[in-house]
């Protein structure tokens, strides 16, 4: 797979290392009344597509950063790719 | 019919004419008491064993494809019982009991060959850890032994005992583990459940599930509506796709993990071996293949076929315990997708919903458990309570913080 870097452009995929769901970009308030269960939840359910999937890869021997890939599960095509520090910041978690 | 050795020349005395389908195919009936969906190893012992060991009758297995045609007929056919914690070892030591009878109770020879399993060591920190393992194993009545590289040697001659960085410094052996023939368990757990009485239904997907008031009444399907009082999920591999249709969501995903046979060899691997400084199995199957794996990809895929990385990866893992499976040409590689739950274990439980019932999240380790996960399962749909070995292997364990996680990864799918 090639997975096509925002700021370097197509790198092969064995330079990165995967995580997982893009979900975990999500982390639950810690403060909340139901935070016990929203961290259970954002730790071990997933929903585990057949199809378009946003996950995270961290470009490990690259240039150290996380990116958010979407990629069919069923054909390997990816068919976008995001700084994740991008995607965090537009839903207000990063400054 | 019953096979056996008379039968075997009575039969080629006279032209092969008296066989019979080993199985019925029948039509599916408007309800039935269980309905196990998923008609592969698993689900088609736990089919069996609800007929035979729990007496239970009306009972349908679903497969959307033919039966054994997803991940038992896709594995390297490996049976061990070399687990270290108390949630895991009793079960798949019990597993490991049940293989030794099986053919003899399914009258079906399933080519079960305990020809030893052995996981070399290559490091003082892996020689410990290897120790603790095996006495974890003695203490749950399986036997381990921990050899010597000179009894190594007398066994495997061939293996590269001199690495510079990883030198085989010894080995955990067991030697009821072994191999199996991985089609016939699903022929011969077909064969057995059909002569019970059990419907195998082919070519009938589950289309989605008939929930009302909390209860599940039974699946649609592309044959049609069946209603069913106990319906069980068994489809490790698609287990978050099914239950999807229930609306819950798993704690797995999926990943693609391939494997490798090279062509037909004259006899030179006589058990299964793991390499302890890579992730490298191998073994000899009775054709003459050395049926060989490593790590999966890594990433979620549904894709039943791999990427080169990890050919690679497989190879040099190899050929650096082996290095004369360089002489070999690859035959065949293929990729199965598994169910990689978030602590590397499996569950077997019933769900939230009345009558809806689940097995899997059997990552890559579901074929050596099919005898003993058909068994449990059996047992929770006849019992609605679990069975004894199957006690840990609760959806609420995450919830409650007792994972059993063996290689101690966290939640971390695709690094157990």
């Amino acid at each position: 797979m090639i997975i096509n870097h925002p700021l370097l452009g197509p790198r092969d995929a064995q330079e990165f290392t995967f995580l997982g769901d893009a979900s975990l970009i999500d982390r639950p308030d810690w403060e909340a009344e139901d935070a016990a269960e929203k961290f259970y939840e954002y730790a071990y359910l997933r929903d585990n597509p057949a199809g378009l999937h946003r996950e995270l890869w961290f470009h490990e021997t690259g240039d150290r950063s996380w990116l958010v890939v979407t990629r069919n599960t069923l054909t390997h095509e990816i068919t976008d790719v995001e700084m994740a520090s991008d995607v965090a910041r537009s839903k207000g978690r990063s400054k | 019919m019953r096979y056996s050795g008379l039968r075997v020349i009575k039969e080629a005395l006279t032209g092969h004419k008296g066989w019979q389908p080993a199985w019925r195919d029948p039509e599916p009936q408007s309800s039935y008491d269980y309905i196990i969906i998923g008609g592969g190893g698993h689900g088609l012992a736990t089919a069996y064993y609800l007929a035979k060991k729990y007496g239970k009758s009306r009972i349908a297995v679903l497969e959307k494809g033919w039966i054994g045609g997803g991940n038992v007929g896709r594995n390297t056919t490996i049976i061990r019982s070399n687990y270290l914690l108390d949630g895991n070892e009793p079960f798949y030591e019990y597993s490991l009991k049940l293989w030794e009878g099986l053919e003899q109770e399914l009258n079906y020879n399933a080519m079960v060959s305990q020809r030893g399993i052995l996981n070399l060591i290559h490091t003082d920190a892996q020689r410990d850890a290897f120790t603790r393992r095996g006495n974890a194993m003695i203490l749950n009545g399986a036997d381990a032994e921990m050899l010597s590289v000179d009894q190594i040697k007398a066994r495997y001659p061939f293996l590269n005992f001199n690495d510079a960085r990883f030198p085989i410094k010894g080995g955990l052996a067991q030697h009821r583990g072994g191999t199996v023939r991985h089609d016939a368990v699903a022929w011969g757990y077909a064969r057995a459940a059909d002569s019970l009485g059990v419907d195998i239904i082919q070519n009938c997907e589950v289309t989605g599930f008939r929930i009302e008031n909390g209860s599940c009444l039974g699946v649609e399907t592309s044959r049609g509506f069946i209603g069913g009082t106990k319906v069980a999920s068994c489809v490790a591999g698609s287990s978050s796709r099914l239950m999807s249709k229930a609306n819950m969501r798993l704690p797995i995903e999926s990943t693609v993990l391939q494997a490798f046979v090279t062509e037909g060899l004259k006899p030179v691997l006589p058990g299964v071996i793991t390499y302890g400084a890579g992730h490298f199995y191998c073994s000899q199957s009775d054709k003459g293949g050395l049926v060989f794996g490593g790590d999966p990809d890594g990433y979620n895929s549904y894709a039943q076929r791999g990427n080169l990385p990890v050919v690679e990866d497989v190879c040099e893992s190899g050929m650096a315990l082996i290095p004369a499976l360089g002489r070999a040409r690859l035959l065949r590689m293929w990729g199965g997708i598994m169910d990689m739950s978030m602590d590397g274990s499996p569950i077997i439980d019933r769900t939230d919903i009345n009558g809806l019932y689940f097995n899997g999240g059997w990552c890559y380790g579901g074929f050596k458990a099919t005898p003993a996960s058909g068994m449990c399962y059996a047992h929770l749909l006849a019992t609605d309570a679990p069975h004894e070995f199957a006690t840990a292997y609760r959806f609420d364990r995450f919830r409650r913080g007792y994972m059993i996680d063996e290689k101690g990864m966290g939640a971390q799918p695709n690094l157990h």
